[in-house]
Formats: structure tokens, C-alpha cells, sequence
């Protein structure tokens, strides 16, 4: 393992590619998420908001694997969704072969100690009234992980672990900055001991010298632990340092998926031609002008007909305001798919 | 309840407290309760006289002399009699009141946390219990169940389980959404431990603020009951029916009505001080100031 591990490192943070034969942990297929409310007044309308439309991929072991959109494409839901903090509408999860949209009760229990998260803002992720060390013993009394001296010990390596002091243990949360309580959250996350973590935009509200502290922590977390992630993120430059394989999301669908440095390099689907283009290249002799995205992100209550870019997509032909794209798979080995008209 | 104040000692909470301390009207507030408690517990050993020892030597004497405050139409010592009476005000409201906190803590939390239909059904109900004016209310209880000292906890207590219950949920509510409270869904906690673990301590102060105002209302309201002879039954002293009682005499002897109307006058006056003080301090929004 030792060996193995110092391997890993020497190859970076993509060096993780467990090979394609591998068994996925995590299996998500035709996920779904609307969320209905009725509005108006006197008349109510019914509203249907297609957060998650249709939404299907695979996380393997160790593997991080990443989920990219603008905000509202529904990135976030379907995180939630798959991890039955929302109940999903339709589609299949499976951890590990076991149905996770069926668990009830132990079995549901025993399956949110293989998945946790990480969320986005740390000023609302901790409570305010626990003490840190309260805060990381409940999850373990409450899955019979360790009691007493045991668990407070645990603790404390745990702190250890995401860099802050064991003292910090009889603290409150109002104590600590938000970089802190991101380790904090992290630090919570691990004492259940998961297998795979899902960040939500974890480093989004942080400052940038605090997010780089907490992106190594979690890169740290995931060589030593094995850990597999998945990352939502809207910052592409974050998503192709941390993950393997990355989707590209948009109004609830999957455009785009494979792995990281393809597709952000040279992704095949006009959005994420756009996202890639729009995101700043920090390097001066490339400077110029940044492309336009023309148009807004349509409101998912109201979702075009078709392929869901087809309004704002450069190439768009009059089969795309008719027909959802199919899946199609990109050249080469393992290189993922793409759903767009164009390669179809 | 008091356990979990103990388990997470806030330290808004203590801030609060110290920021109610300064403040001279609330010190005020908390002196005179702190009066009227200690003459009422130690009655038994502080009172001069026995408050129901009838002396008809001494019968109407008016105030100072022997008899500090005087004596009523049976002579006795209205003095002894007020201190007396004092144990039934604050047994009867703080019972109610600690019953009411509970019970309508509990269903706003509950409600709030569970949200859609059940909430709309169950805050339904609290507004129809709210739309009662609490004397009204606690005269149909007493009225129907008997004037003992249990059926006025009761009465009071249903009068003020609505407007607790509204206090529980609209923080509840807001903190569910909180993502501290996904996470614990995340980390597999039952919805008991999430309430009663983590919401709670967190809704409590605001609930112990509403519980100090309305143990104002609580003493108004019983001794409005007692008053109208629905309160606990004579010979035991109590303040609404000694002001009742002096009513009679109301030109003769005049402190008869007025010594008792004085003591329910300053503990709600007292309780509705420091109710006031505490909610400033423990508002977020002033904390600044």
C-alpha cells in the first residue's frame, strides 16, 4: 500500500485512474428531481422546476470525478438527491450493487456512512451551539464507532488530521474563521469513515490563498485515505486540478462527460466549448477578449424543447429544437460522450 | 431543559445575560421579582401571622401598628396573607408556563421541522386556540373542570400553548434549512436527535424570553380568575380574591383591595421588566446597540 501510494504521488493529482475494468462504487442512472410548487393568486399555477432531469454516471474507487455547470443547472440537487438528503423522483443509485433509493432505516443508516459530504457554506455547516469536539463524537456514538475517551481521542486525531490543533476540540464554532470551519466540516465528514466524499462547491466561499489550503487538504485526504469524490464545482480551473473524470451539466441534463483533461481541453459539446473559453487562462501572452455566452441560462421551470442548449448554442440546427440529443460515445478509448446533434 | 442549558453553554446566551444585567430597568425588573419569590417561598417561616387566623379582636385595622398593612373584615393580617398568596400566583403561573413552553415548544418545533400539510393543519389549530382572549378561555376550562388549584394550571396553560408553539416554529423552520441539519441527515441522525439535539438549543433562549413575558400574563390571568371566584377557593389566600374580598369594604377600609392590586401590579410589572431586557439582549438585531 505504502509503495503503491508513493506512486500515486509522484504521478499528481489525475494519477488516481483506477483501471477502466474496475467495478464503480457509486452507480447513478436517470436520476430525477422536480420540484413542484403551486403558485399565484387567486388562480394557482402549478410550477414544476426540472432541477435534475436526467442524470446518469459512474464514480469508481479513489476515484474523483467532478460535476460542472453554471449555478441552477442542477448540479448541487442531483448531489443531494443521490444521497437521499432529497428524495429523488426517478433513476436508480447504487452503492456498491446495493439499492440506494430503496435503503430504509439500518440499511439507509449503514449506506450514509459510506457517502458523506462537504458542503459549500461554513458558516451554516456547523452548529452553533456544539462544541467541535461534540460535533465530531455524536456521528461516532451514533453509528457505535467509538464512546467516551475513545471518541474524543479520535477526534482529536481528527483535527490533526485537517490541520488544526486537538484544543480546538472544547471550542465553539463561532471561534474559528471560515477556512477553519471548512476543515472543521471535513474533519466531521471523516469520522464515520466514508468512501466517498461528495464537496459541494467546497472551496467556493473561501478566500483564494484559504481555498489552495483547503483543496491540497482534500487531495492530502484522498491519497492517504483512498477517498472517492465527487466535486461539484463551477470553477473548471479547481475541477481540472482536483478530478479524473468531469461532467458538464446544463439545465438539468449531462451534455458532456469524460475525462478531466479531455474534456476540459477539448470538450466536443458547443457549452462546454463556451465554458472552457469563458474560463480565464492565467496566462498574459493569451490575454484577449473573453467569448460571450449569448443568452442567459433558460429558467428550468420553463426548459426548451429539444437539446436544452439548442437556444444558445452558435451551431444549433432545426433538429435540435425538435429532438433531445442522444448519448454518443467520443473517439477514442475511454474518453466519455457527449450528448449534441453534432457528433451524433 | 435545564440540562441542555448546561450541556452547550452558549455563549450568546451568557453575553445576553450580562448585557440584562447592565441594564438598569431590567435589574430593577429582577430585583423586584427576586422580592416578591423569596417573600413567597418563605412565607411559612417570614409571614408574621398566620394568614388564615381569624381575629375578630383585630378586625378592619388599617395599616402600620401591629399589623403592618393592616387587617381585613375577619382580622386577619393581610401582610401575611399577601405572602401567602404570592405562593399561589407563582406556583399556578409557573406551572402553566413551564407546561405550556414544553407542550408548545414541542408542537412548533415539530411542526416547523415536519413543515407542508401537518404544519398547516396544526398551526390551524393554534390559531383557533390563539383567536380565544386568554381570560375567556381560562374561564371555560375553569368553569367546566372546577376551580382547583390543578384545573387554573391547566386552564392558563392551553391558553398559552399557541403563541409558544408559534415562537418554536418560525426558528425551527429557519434553521432546518440550515446545512448543519443536512448534515446530521447526511450522518445518518434520527430526526429525533436533529430536533432535540440540535435545533432545540438552538430556539431555546428565544423560547425562555416569550416564557418570562408570559409569565407576566400567567399572574394576570389568575388572579382575574380568582377574582371572579373561579380561582382557588377560600379560606387560602390569594391576591385576585383578596382584592375581591376588600372590594366590599372599599371606603371603610381601602387597603384591603388596594395592598393586594399593589402585588399583582408589581410582579407583572417586574416580570414583564425583565421579559423586556432579556428579549433586547438576546435579539440579534440589537445586539449592537
Amino acid at each position: 500500500m505504502s509503495e503503491a501510494s508513493a506512486d500515486r504521488r509522484a504521478e499528481g493529482p489525475r494519477g488516481l485512474n483506477p483501471p477502466p475494468s474496475a467495478e464503480p462504487v457509486l452507480v447513478v442512472e436517470g436520476l430525477r428531481k422536480h420540484f413542484v410548487s403551486r403558485k399565484g393568486f387567486p388562480r394557482a399555477r402549478t410550477v414544476t422546476v426540472r432541477a435534475v432531469e436526467d442524470i446518469s454516471f459512474r464514480i469508481h474507487a479513489g476515484e474523483a470525478f467532478g460535476l460542472v455547470g453554471e449555478s441552477g443547472c442542477g448540479k448541487s440537487t442531483a448531489a443531494r438527491a443521490l444521497l437521499r438528503l432529497i428524495e429523488p423522483d426517478a433513476g436508480r443509485v447504487t452503492w456498491k450493487g446495493e439499492d440506494v433509493l430503496a435503503a430504509r432505516g439500518a440499511a439507509l443508516k449503514a449506506l450514509r456512512r459510506r457517502m458523506q459530504i462537504v458542503f459549500q457554506d461554513p458558516y451554516s455547516s456547523l452548529d452553533p451551539r456544539q462544541t467541535i469536539g461534540a460535533a465530531l463524537v455524536e456521528p461516532m456514538r451514533v453509528h457505535a464507532l467509538a464512546e467516551g475517551a475513545e471518541a474524543r481521542r479520535r477526534a482529536g486525531a481528527l483535527l490533526e488530521e485537517v490541520g488544526l490543533p486537538p484544543a480546538a476540540l472544547d471550542r465553539f464554532p463561532h471561534e474559528f474563521s471560515g477556512g477553519q470551519r471548512q476543515r472543521i466540516g471535513i474533519a466531521r465528514a471523516l469520522t464515520v469513515e466514508p468512501e466517498l466524499i461528495v464537496a459541494d462547491e467546497p472551496v467556493s466561499a473561501l478566500d483564494v490563498s484559504v481555498q489552495a489550503q483547503v483543496l491540497l487538504l482534500l487531495q492530502e485526504l484522498r491519497r492517504r485515505r483512498g477517498l472517492a469524490f465527487l466535486f461539484v464545482s463551477h470553477d473548471l480551473s479547481v475541477v481540472r486540478w482536483f478530478c479524473d473524470r468531469v461532467a458538464v451539466m446544463y439545465l438539468g441534463r449531462i451534455v458532456e462527460e469524460g475525462p478531466a483533461g479531455r474534456v476540459l481541453a477539448n470538450p466536443l459539446h458547443p457549452y462546454a466549448q463556451m465554458l472552457r473559453d469563458a474560463s480565464p487562462v492565467p496566462d498574459p501572452s493569451r490575454r484577449g477578449i473573453l467569448p460571450r455566452i449569448i443568452g442567459e441560462i433558460p429558467s428550468a421551470s420553463n426548459p426548451p424543447p429539444g437539446c436544452p442548449f439548442h437556444p444558445r448554442c452558435p451551431q444549433a440546427m432545426p433538429v435540435c429544437a425538435r429532438e433531445v440529443p442522444r448519448w454518443t460515445e467520443a473517439p477514442g478509448t475511454s474518453q466519455g460522450g457527449v450528448a449534441c446533434h453534432l457528433h451524433g | 431543559m435545564s440540562e441542555i442549558i448546561l450541556a452547550a453553554p452558549p455563549p450568546a446566551w451568557k453575553r445576553a445575560l450580562a448585557k440584562a444585567r447592565s441594564n438598569p430597568t431590567t435589574a430593577a425588573g429582577a430585583l423586584i421579582c427576586l422580592i416578591i419569590i423569596v417573600s413567597a417561598v418563605f412565607a411559612p417561616w417570614l409571614a408574621p401571622y398566620d394568614p388564615t387566623e381569624q381575629d375578630i379582636m383585630n378586625r378592619l385595622q388599617a395599616p402600620g401598628g401591629e399589623f403592618l398593612l393592616g387587617t381585613d373584615q375577619f382580622g386577619r393580617d393581610i401582610l401575611s396573607r399577601l405572602m401567602w398568596g404570592g405562593r399561589i400566583s407563582l406556583t399556578v403561573s409557573l406551572g402553566a408556563i413551564a407546561a405550556a413552553m414544553v407542550i408548545g415548544g414541542v408542537i412548533g418545533m415539530v411542526s416547523g421541522y415536519v413543515g407542508g400539510r401537518f404544519d398547516l393543519f396544526v398551526m390551524q389549530v393554534m390559531d383557533v386556540l390563539l383567536s380565544f382572549p386568554s381570560l375567556i378561555l381560562g374561564l371555560i376550562v375553569v368553569a367546566l373542570l372546577g376551580p382547583e388549584l390543578v384545573n387554573l394550571v391547566v386552564a392558563i396553560a392551553l391558553t398559552a400553548i399557541a403563541p409558544f408553539a408559534r415562537v418554536a416554529r418560525a426558528p425551527t423552520m429557519a434553521l432546518k434549512e440550515r446545512a448543519f441539519v443536512e448534515a446530521g441527515r447526511a450522518l445518518g441522525f434520527s430526526h429525533v436527535r436533529i430536533l432535540f439535539g440540535h435545533i432545540l438549543p438552538n430556539i431555546l433562549s428565544e423560547v425562555m424570553v416569550m416564557g418570562t413575558l408570559w409569565l407576566a400574563t400567567a399572574v394576570r390571568v389568575e388572579a382575574s380568575l380568582s377574582f371572579i371566584g373561579l380561582g382557588v377557593k377560600p379560606p387560602t389566600p390569594t391576591w385576585g380574591g383578596m382584592t375581591r374580598d376588600g372590594f366590599e369594604n372599599i371606603l371603610d377600609a381601602p387597603w384591603l383591595a388596594v395592598f393586594p392590586g399593589i402585588a399583582i401590579l408589581l410582579l407583572v410589572l417586574g416580570l414583564n421588566m425583565v421579559g423586556d431586557g432579556l428579549r433586547d439582549a438576546t435579539d440579534p438585531k440589537l445586539r449592537n446597540e
